[in-house]
């Protein structure tokens, strides 16, 4: 990629307060990565204007004060750190990729659809958990529950479609499949996604701040584990020794 | 040691524990929540002395009864559910005296425009373990409030301590008070998708008058009227963040007013957002009312969020004066708000038994002490 083919970004007013910067319309790292090179950016501009931020999928919304800033100020600003803040555009892309790692127990009463999915995919049940645990998951934004990633990047031959009933209560801490999506259940809810395993990690604890293990614009990786080496997890995290192991590699 | 200051006796459908949210946490996919009427939590924190992040209790439609367990100053601001206390009417926007024993009930609207939910506030703000910074009930996430969920008989509830007294008999001023239910006009700042509906589709969503479903609830508030429907039906847009206010039109192009419970991501389009000084009245709809739409401009409705922040921050109060100073001060001289106004007082004690004097904004008055007050 070259420079300049970058879509130009939008400034969106968002009510009184808010303004939303959108980078194209696309799900895709390289539209991922400007929203949070930007994030990166109006957070060390140390703007005592801005409230809050919200990275997604494509755009980054700013929470703004109105009492020490107007629409006006604040969409120059972000104009600037537009142009300033631009991931690089070259083939690769430099920035370290910070990968962390989700200890997951596949199947039997950890993930009852392991063999719905291989089923449904014609393979063996090993076979989707080395295909699942075999790929780096970006996690494009958090939303929907507390803690909840949005992951993108697996592998399209373990697809499945949801249940056609969703299940009462999924426990906290399944990992499901959707369709072309997976992702992890922070805390229990109702839920229709295929489960297939379980990482005893917890996905958010609202004493910690962070809240979140991981953030947003990085990866995770599911590392197979048995059912004695989750509960050994699952003892370490509930008397708080546990720290999810994180690893930076080159991009 | 804390002692519960109320217990909860019935809590009808729908009683939570809420105050100004908790902003911040979503990029973590942390709800803020919070008081749907976050003007009446206000001015119900302000009248009874609090900071107005206060923690109150929002009861929605009715079937609450409390007891209070130990004396107490309360206001009862937002929605007119018909308060008494030990079986006697009381007023809104007033504060009042509970003694230990007394009944407080919200039943029922008083009439159809009366509005949904009330906001009992206490001097010295609702107590409740901090969740990220707030004590807000979120049911969805289980967060906040008593164990994340909403208040059940027989919970008992502390106050936290009283930095500034006030008396029985405070009011809001008249001309603050708002006007809920009837015909509502919500005014929207257009965006951030309302590139997606055609002149058509926007000409009908700003001269319709949409009715309030039953579905509503503190996510949001379901809209029923005219379609408007998005240019090749593309309501579904790529997840993005979503705020208070938010104007979601999905698939079945009926609008969705986002509330204080409402996720941080979403996916359907919005076409507008409602400025803050209307979303109160949204809020206080009950199923059946009506809501039009009147654009304004960011900077506009910046403006009136502005005066409306004045407003609670220059307040003062109509009814008695009061104030206190905490504790064995040895300061001989004070500012004092009073009711909203300021006061410079400086104390001269007299020597070998002379005269006590207080300088108030340079007026000199004689100090009586009463030992034992």
């Amino acid at each position: 990629m070259t420079a300049g083919t970058h879509p130009e970004p939008r400034i969106l007013i968002c009510g009184e307060d808010a303004l939303v910067v959108e980078f194209g319309n696309g799900i895709d790292p390289v539209t991922n990565d400007r929203v949070y090179a930007l994030a990166a950016a109006v957070e060390a501009a140390g703007n005592i204007s801005v409230a809050e931020l919200i990275p997604t999928y494509r755009s980054l919304m700013v929470h703004y004060d109105l009492e020490l800033s107007s629409v006006e100020e604040m969409t120059g600003f972000l104009n600037d750190l537009i142009t300033s803040s631009e991931p690089s555009t070259d083939d690769q892309n430099n920035s370290p990729r910070r990968i962390y790692e989700l200890p997951v127990a596949y199947g039997g009463a950890h993930g009852e659809d392991l063999d719905d999915v291989a089923g449904h995919a014609g393979m063996m049940a090993d076979e989707v958990i080395s295909i699942h645990s075999g790929t780096d998951y970006r996690v494009y934004m958090l939303g929907f529950a507390p803690g909840f990633p949005y992951l993108g990047g697996m592998d399209e031959r373990i697809a499945t479609p949801r249940l056609a009933s969703p299940r009462v209560r999924v426990p906290a801490g399944s990992v499901g499949i959707a369709e072309t999506q997976t992702g992890v259940y922070p805390i229990a809810s109702p839920g229709g996604w295929r489960l297939i395993g379980n990482t005893p990690v917890s996905l958010f604890d609202p004493s910690a701040d962070p809240p979140v293990p991981f953030l947003p614009g990085s990866f995770i990786r599911f590392v197979p584990v048995s059912s004695e080496d989750a509960k050994r997890v699952a003892a370490q995290v509930s008397d708080g020794t546990y720290r999810v192991q994180m690893t930076e590699h080159e991009g | 040691m804390t002692v519960d200051a109320l217990r909860v006796v019935s809590p009808g459908p729908l009683s939570t524990i809420q105050d100004l949210g908790r902003p911040g946490y979503q990029r973590f996919g942390v709800s803020v929540s919070g008081a749907a009427d976050r003007y009446a939590l206000r001015l119900g924190n302000l009248l009874v002395g609090n900071d107005e992040r206060g923690a109150a209790i929002e009861v929605t439609i009715g079937g609450a009864e409390f007891e209070f367990t130990s004396p107490a100053i309360f206001a009862i601001t937002g929605a007119d559910l018909s308060p008494t206390l030990n079986g006697t009417s009381i007023a809104l926007w007033e504060t009042v005296s509970a003694a230990a024993g007394d009944r407080l009930s919200l039943m029922s609207p008083a009439g159809p425009d009366s509005g949904l939910r009330a906001y009992l506030s206490v001097s010295g703000g609702f107590d409740a373990p901090p969740v990220l910074g707030s004590r807000s009930t979120h049911i969805g996430a289980r967060l906040g409030g008593i164990e994340g969920r909403v208040l059940e008989p027989d919970d008992g509830i502390p106050t936290g301590p009283v930095t500034n007294a006030v008396r029985p008999g405070r009011r809001v001023p008249q001309d603050l008070l708002p006007q809920y239910g009837g015909d509502i006009v919500a005014r929207v700042v257009p965006g951030p998708q309302d590139d997606l509906f055609d002149s058509d589709a926007t000409a009908t969503f700003y001269n319709s008058a949409y009715t309030v479903s039953d579905k509503s609830d503190r996510v949001g508030s379901r809209l029923e009227g005219p379609q408007v429907p998005a240019i090749d039906g593309a309501h579904d847009i790529i997840s993005d963040g979503v705020l208070s206010g938010a104007i979601q039109i999905p698939g079945d192009a009926q609008p969705i007013i986002l509330l204080a419970d409402r996720q941080t991501t979403g996916g359907y389009a919005k076409i507008g957002v409602i400025a803050s000084v209307d979303l109160a009245l949204v809020a206080q709809a009950s199923p059946g009312a009506t809501v039009r739409f009147e654009r304004i401009s960011a900077e506009d409705a910046s403006a009136l969020a502005r005066d409306r922040i004045a407003t609670l921050r220059d307040i003062s109060f109509d009814g008695p004066a009061s104030g206190t100073v905490q504790g064995n001060d040895l300061r001989r001289e004070y500012d004092l708000q009073i009711d909203g106004s300021g006061y410079r007082v400086e104390i001269t004690s007299g020597v070998d038994g002379g005269q006590t004097i207080a300088r108030v904004n340079g007026v000199e008055y004689v100090v009586h002490v009463h030992p034992g007050e």
